[in-house]
């Protein structure tokens, strides 16, 4: 047994690190947040170059073929940089859906497309509030076509093409559709993050293709959500510690009644709390990458236990952030709220962690 | 990152489970292994416990991370979770060694003398004697360096006075480690010396301590001039804090949140099969939610030991982040059996087998489990544990620094 990243891994995250603390301060995440640019397309492409995009994807489709662990390295440091990227959409989601489900043209026409950084993605799942289950989706896949709107869509304005949820003549079908196809139409959703952009996507009769069997629909797609969570619990993980880090710094150097607020005792259990929360995270975390990258029939569990617990460690975490930083940790000037967006926004992008653990209790109490 | 067995992990689980397929009663599936109740260590219990350590240590089972000259095998932190993993799948009665093996012999083997290590190990690790611990005092729990119990010199002797509290097994116990006050001049941590005891000495007085639930696993213990030879002296005279410091991190390592008892997988049973106006309560989602909950933090727990164990296991030494185990294990313990007892309705109360669900074990676990966060550092006393240490945020403040302890104020009871 050996829990833990080996070091060829490690030093993967160390390079990582140093590249994002370089090319991707908070001030990047910050500079789209404000603007109305959708993400940074300089940081994707330099992301692109340095190979991370095709990190999972096979090498013959254009791919490092490397595995989910390195990848899960990578999500991890996207999330301390709050990487103003379609990562997650096009990496954890797409990407995995079309290894997952693709036929081995669509692989060859997308995949290499996605590991160059040349197109972004997405994936369009949600239609109304609330947690969509299949009997939720109202969007139509028949003869080629797709009819029917999605909204929110995550990275919606970067993406050049979406893996979609629909219903189909036999029940719920993931279908591939170009975003600059006619019948296509595209409007910006305001985002409680703006750094992450959202957008509402209307199909009329929009050209479409089936991706992987008719009849395997739903089982698809929970296991590309499954999969997406344990990489996305990465970077809900990485973004709860560097808001610890940063807490953690501030509480040392800030002072009141003579003091660095950081030896109150009120404080510093509440760091302590946090310290712990984040690691059970990670530990769960751990757990999911360890199922994922060896294909174990415990993903199915394990997925749940990551989302879950990397969701509210997150959230946790930002809202501590701002709690202990003060009066000044709710201003626009300090990062405090960067965190805090972004926590939410990843929080609920594959479902919220209530609907994980009710997922949990349906898979362990069958 | 990898669950597997490694060719020697595997090798070596296969000859752990040769040896107790041989050696004892595998459990059938849904069996429990008993448990150790607090206070239910009766002299049949203990006979068996004995015999099962004798047993094993002359099989070269016995505390098998101990080093190969002591008696141990030298083993790596994933053995040993190898070990009690195939351990749990037998039916063997508890250890209740765990203060002696895993605390105090590692404190011997650092501070102790050549002949103490020769005399004490190999019996400890036999359990042919068992051990425990005199460190807490009525006025000194979490502030352990205020301890009173003194001991003053006489020649190669030591006299021994004062009283000890929530010592766990003094009854049975043969021997005792003591931390006793032995320069009241000094610094509260300067002046402190450790000591092995002989609990069948005279002047030792042992009065079981009746707790909420009604039963007695630990004591106070007084001591009248008890006489210890200065060749029991753990370490220098006035530099025992050090030894204390090696128990209690062996204790934060050894005292998880799991011992014995009900899971969570007699948790989701009981959700099942509990009837909420004819439907079971499983079905309601919030009883799903908290037990999701509950799987989550246990199964984080159970994965942050795995870490742990692959650090030890490259030769890292536990640190206080070990500390997160009985911080979150306790407290979730005792909110899983709060949460058994409510599945349970106004049967819940009930504590006999028949009137309540599991024969009333969560009943008495949920009595139980305030005392487990109590135990070796409350919930705050770990947190600062946390922050300081492994946060490096700044220490207490304490009133008492640098000050003799003789001048130290105390509130009137402790005086």
């Amino acid at each position: 047994m050996n829990f833990d990243f080996s070091d060829d891994q490690k030093l993967l995250q160390k390079t990582a690190r140093e590249y994002l603390s370089e090319h991707a301060p908070l001030s990047l995440c910050r500079a789209v947040l404000e603007s109305a640019a959708p993400y940074s397309e300089t940081l994707w492409q330099g992301v692109a170059q340095m190979g991370w995009l095709g990190t999972a994807i096979p090498e013959e489709y254009g791919g490092a073929g490397f595995g989910r662990l390195e990848l899960a390295v990578l999500a991890e440091e996207v999330g301390r940089a709050l990487a103003p990227i379609p990562f997650s959409s096009s990496i954890y989601l797409a990407a995995e859906a079309l290894l997952l489900a693709g036929s081995p043209a669509q692989k060859q026409t997308y995949l290499p497309k996605l590991a160059s950084g040349e197109w972004a993605a997405t994936f369009a799942h949600a239609e109304q509030p609330g947690e969509c289950g299949a009997a939720a989706i109202t969007t139509k896949f028949a003869g080629g076509k797709l009819t029917g709107s999605k909204v929110p869509v995550l990275d919606g304005a970067a993406a050049r093409f979406a893996v979609v949820t629909a219903t189909g003549n036999t029940g719920v079908v993931l279908a591939l559709v170009d975003l600059t196809a006619t019948g296509v139409e595209r409007t910006a959703v305001r985002s409680i993050d703006p750094s992450r952009s959202l957008a509402g996507i209307r199909f009329n009769a929009a050209p479409a293709e089936l991706l992987g069997d008719v009849g395997a629909g739903w089982s698809t797609v929970q296991a590309v959500l499954d999969r997406a969570a344990v990489l996305m619990a990465f970077e809900q993980l990485g973004g709860a510690e560097r808001a610890f880090e940063i807490t953690r710094e501030y509480c040392l150097s800030r002072y009141a009644f003579g003091r660095p607020i950081a030896s109150f005792q009120a404080l510093k259990h509440r760091l302590a709390d946090l310290y712990v929360e984040i690691e059970l995270a990670r530990s769960n975390a751990y757990y999911g990458a360890w199922a994922l990258s060896n294909d174990r029939p415990e993903l199915a569990v394990a997925a749940c236990g990551a989302r879950a617990a990397a969701s509210e460690a997150f959230e946790l975490a930002s809202a501590e952030m701002i709690q202990l930083h003060g009066g000044v940790g709710y201003t626009w000037e300090f990062d405090c709220h960067l965190f805090y967006r972004r926590a939410k926004l990843l929080g609920v992008a594959l479902g919220s962690a209530h609907h994980w653990r009710e997922q949990l209790m349906e898979r362990l109490g069958a | 990152m990898d669950f597997n067995d490694t060719s020697e992990e595997a090798a070596f689980r296969a000859e752990a489970r040769a040896w107790l397929e041989a050696n004892a009663e595998r459990l059938k599936a849904g069996e429990r292994a008993p448990g150790l109740a607090e206070g239910r260590a009766d002299q049949e219990l203990i006979q068996r416990s004995q015999q099962w350590q004798a047993k094993k240590a002359d099989a070269g089972w016995a505390c098998i991370t101990w080093p190969k000259e002591y008696g141990g095998r030298g083993a790596s932190a994933i053995q040993s979770v190898i070990w009690n993993q195939e351990e749990s799948h037998y039916k063997i009665p508890p250890n209740i060694f765990g203060i002696g093996q895993g605390m105090l012999g590692p404190t011997i083997m650092v501070h102790g003398s050549s002949e103490q290590k020769q005399r004490y190990l190999r019996p400890m690790l036999r359990g042919d004697e068992i051990w425990c611990q005199l460190f807490s005092e009525p006025g000194a729990g979490s502030d352990l360096g205020g301890l009173r119990t003194s001991a003053v010199r006489e020649g190669d002797q030591w006299v021994i006075n004062g009283q000890k509290i929530w010592t766990t097994g003094a009854q049975y116990c043969r021997w005792g480690m003591i931390l006793c006050r032995t320069d009241p001049g000094a610094e509260k941590h300067k002046g402190i010396t450790y000591f092995i005891v002989d609990m069948k000495s005279p002047g030792i007085d042992i009065r079981p301590i009746k707790q909420i639930n009604g039963l007695s696993g630990f004591n106070e213990v007084f001591f009248t001039d008890v006489r210890v030879s200065d060749d029991n002296r753990v370490g220098a005279v006035n530099e025992g804090w050090r030894g204390a410091l090696t128990t209690l991190m062996n204790e934060r390592h050894s005292i998880g949140g799991g011992a014995g008892g009900p899971d969570f997988g007699d948790l989701l049973q009981l959700a099942k099969e509990t009837l909420w106006e004819g439907r079971p309560a499983f079905a309601d989602s919030a009883v799903r939610q908290r037990l999701a909950r509950f799987y989550i933090r246990l199964k984080g727990l159970q994965y942050t030991g795995y870490r742990t164990q692959t650090a030890l296991s490259r030769g890292a030494i536990p640190g206080p982040e070990s500390s997160i185990g009985k911080l979150v294990g306790a407290p979730l313990r005792q909110e899983m059996a709060s949460f058994a007892v409510d599945l349970q309705g106004a049967a819940g109360v009930a504590m006999d087998g028949a009137a309540s669900a599991d024969d009333g074990l969560w009943q008495l676990m949920y009595l139980a489990t305030p005392g487990l966060r109590l135990a070796g550092g409350t919930d705050e006393i770990l947190r600062n544990i946390i922050a300081e240490r492994v946060l490096g945020l700044p220490p207490e403040i304490r009133a008492d620094k640098g000050m003799a302890f003789k001048d130290v104020p105390t509130g009137p009871k402790n005086t």
